[in-house]
């Protein structure tokens, strides 16, 4: 770890316009490299502040800053819950997008995108359409295709809550096997508090209306992790301790 | 297609003896009843008359069929183009939608005379009346499929800094094509009965070539069998040109568009 922050969000807000106040006062420094989990409810606003990072949404208050300098598009990837494949364009095409969007040309672009299907997996698959792959396969094109401009950050909403749970344990693995490769920085949103310690570093557990950080934790496990981690005594405490802060947390909101 | 030769044979073979089963009742009918073929002649009878009158039916056909043709071409070109022009700017679509829609629940039949009068050219007017009804399943259907994108795909795009050009092209456009399609054989009819309808009111006064003609022509002649060999030179030419769009739908979707799976899935 580098230590050196790569972004940083200072008091940041987001009201919509129908009146709804998503998140308030988010204060988050994100270490380069690091692996970074929001947790909480549904409502919460994780979606909200995931777009605002990207770009996709202005807060309505706050700021938020890029220490190393503004990213470029293709600095950043982005991996929804559902594939968002584009479904007449083939594997490749759809991972090969990114790349021809800002300019490469076609037959260099898609030689990159099957050298990224071959790293999720798919080797062998560049010519699929969407809809003859499964909902892991359409997933790792999803990833394939979000990794393919070698982004400094990563953003993942959900990615994997649609998925059967020996699907998901493979993809948090290869996940996990293409951030020590490559160290680009996540931030995963998820509901799951399993996902999130077997997978991150650092957890932020939010409240819900108006969307809060209530608790910051780390999850001081040594990568590579593995199925030995899943099962050990260690991951288990991580794991009540980050239940309770979760319930803690809709505790303080109820009352 | 894959797959499945024994249920496409079972889906080809119904219809083909409802058709067998309802031309020989009338046949029969006519028969037995002895009714004369100048109130309505047999089956049979008709087909001899297509063979016999071939020269001025086949004529007639090819008159139509060009005229439906080009109406339907210039239909998809206009839809499509004014369909882009509307994704491109909503100020054009609020704008412009209207008359579009003013356009399509106007009569054929209120507005061709006028029409005809004000165009010198018979085919010209025939044109305009067929494109006229043709135009708008095509340009409502695509504003639709264009205006249908995944948001999140459209969240894609801008996240790679796409310009509104990319958006439309690689995006709206690819998304738009089943709608596209889809109005697009609504339309092929649709071209048919305009062009139809059209040579009906300019009457006798009209270019005196289509199929239409023919009917009215007959008509007046009494030639009832050439009357009705007319009439099912146009079903024929309507059901033509469903199956061909069809097709072209087909094979132009297939690969990944659900409304055109091949087999096995079903
Ligand atoms: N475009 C929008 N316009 C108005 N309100 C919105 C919009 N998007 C989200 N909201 C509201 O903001 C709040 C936070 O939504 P958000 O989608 O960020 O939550 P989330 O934590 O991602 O939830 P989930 O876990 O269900 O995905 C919700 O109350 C939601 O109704
Ligand atoms: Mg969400």
């Amino acid at each position: 770890m580098t230590g050196t922050s790569l972004l940083t969000l200072a008091g940041v807000s987001k009201r919509y316009p129908t009146g709804t106040l998503a998140v308030e006062g988010i204060d988050l420094a994100l270490e380069a490299g690091d692996f970074l989990s929001l947790l909480g409810p549904s409502g919460c606003g994780k979606s909200t502040l995931l777009r605002m990072i990207a770009g996709l949404a202005e807060p309505s208050t706050g700021r938020i800053a890029w220490p190393g300098g503004a990213p470029a598009p293709r600095d950043i990837g982005f991996v929804f819950q559902e594939p968002t494949l584009m479904p007449w364009a083939s594997a490749a095409a759809n991972v090969a997008l990114p790349l021809e969007l800002a300019g490469t040309p076609r037959r260099d672009a898609l030689a990159r995108a099957g050298e990224w299907l071959g790293r999720v997996g798919l080797a062998g698959f560049e010519n699929a359409y969407p809809r003859a792959l499964s909902g892991g396969m359409k997933m790792r094109v999803s990833l394939a295709r979000a990794l393919v401009t070698r982004p400094r950050l990563l953003l993942m909403d959900e990615p994997f809550a649609a998925l059967d749970e020996i699907t998901r344990f493979k993809l948090n693995n290869d996940l996990l096997a293409l951030w020590d490769a490559e160290r680009f920085t996540v931030i995963f949103v998820t509901h799951s508090v399993f996902e999130s310690v077997y997978l991150s570093r650092r957890i932020l557990v939010l409240a819900a209306r108006p969307g809060r950080l209530d608790a910051d934790l780390t999850v001081d496990a040594p990568y590579p992790r593995g199925e030995a981690f899943r099962t050990s005594a260690d991951y288990a405490g991580h794991c009540r301790a980050v239940s309770e802060a979760l319930a803690a947390a809709m505790e303080r909101r109820a009352a | 297609m894959k797959g499945g030769t024994g249920r496409d044979l079972g889906g080809y073979l119904a219809p083909l003896l409802v058709g067998v089963a309802v031309l020989g009742g009338w046949e029969w009918l006519v028969w037995a009843r002895g009714i004369p073929p100048y109130v309505l002649p047999g089956p049979l009878r008709i087909g001899q008359t297509l063979i016999s009158d071939w020269a001025p039916l086949s004529a007639s056909l090819i008159y139509t069929l060009k005229l439906t043709v080009l109406a339907l071409a210039v239909a998809a070109v206009a839809g499509l183009a004014l369909a882009l022009l509307f994704a491109l700017s909503r100020g054009i679509e609020r704008a412009l939608f209207p008359y579009a829609v003013i356009l399509q629940v106007t009569p054929i039949v209120a507005i061709a005379p006028l029409i005809i009068i004000w165009v010198n050219d018979v085919s010209i007017s025939l044109l305009i009346c067929a494109w006229i009804v043709a135009f708008f399943p095509i340009l409502s259907n695509t504003t639709v499929g264009l205006n249908s994108a995944d948001p999140n795909l459209q969240d894609l795009f801008r996240l790679y800094g796409a310009s509104r050009w990319q958006v439309l092209w690689r995006l709206k456009l690819p998304g738009a094509m089943p709608y596209f399609l889809a109005g697009l054989r609504i339309s092929g009819g649709l071209a048919l009965i305009g062009a139809i309808v059209a040579e009906f009111v300019a009457g006798t006064g009209g270019a005196a070539s289509g199929l239409a003609y023919r009917i009215l022509e007959s008509g007046f002649q009494l030639q009832i069998p050439r009357m009705f060999a007319a009439l099912a030179l146009i079903s024929a030419s309507g059901i033509a040109i469903f199956l061909l769009l069809s097709l072209l739908s087909h094979l132009l979707l297939r690969r990944w568009h659900e409304s055109a799976q091949d087999g096995e899935r079903r």
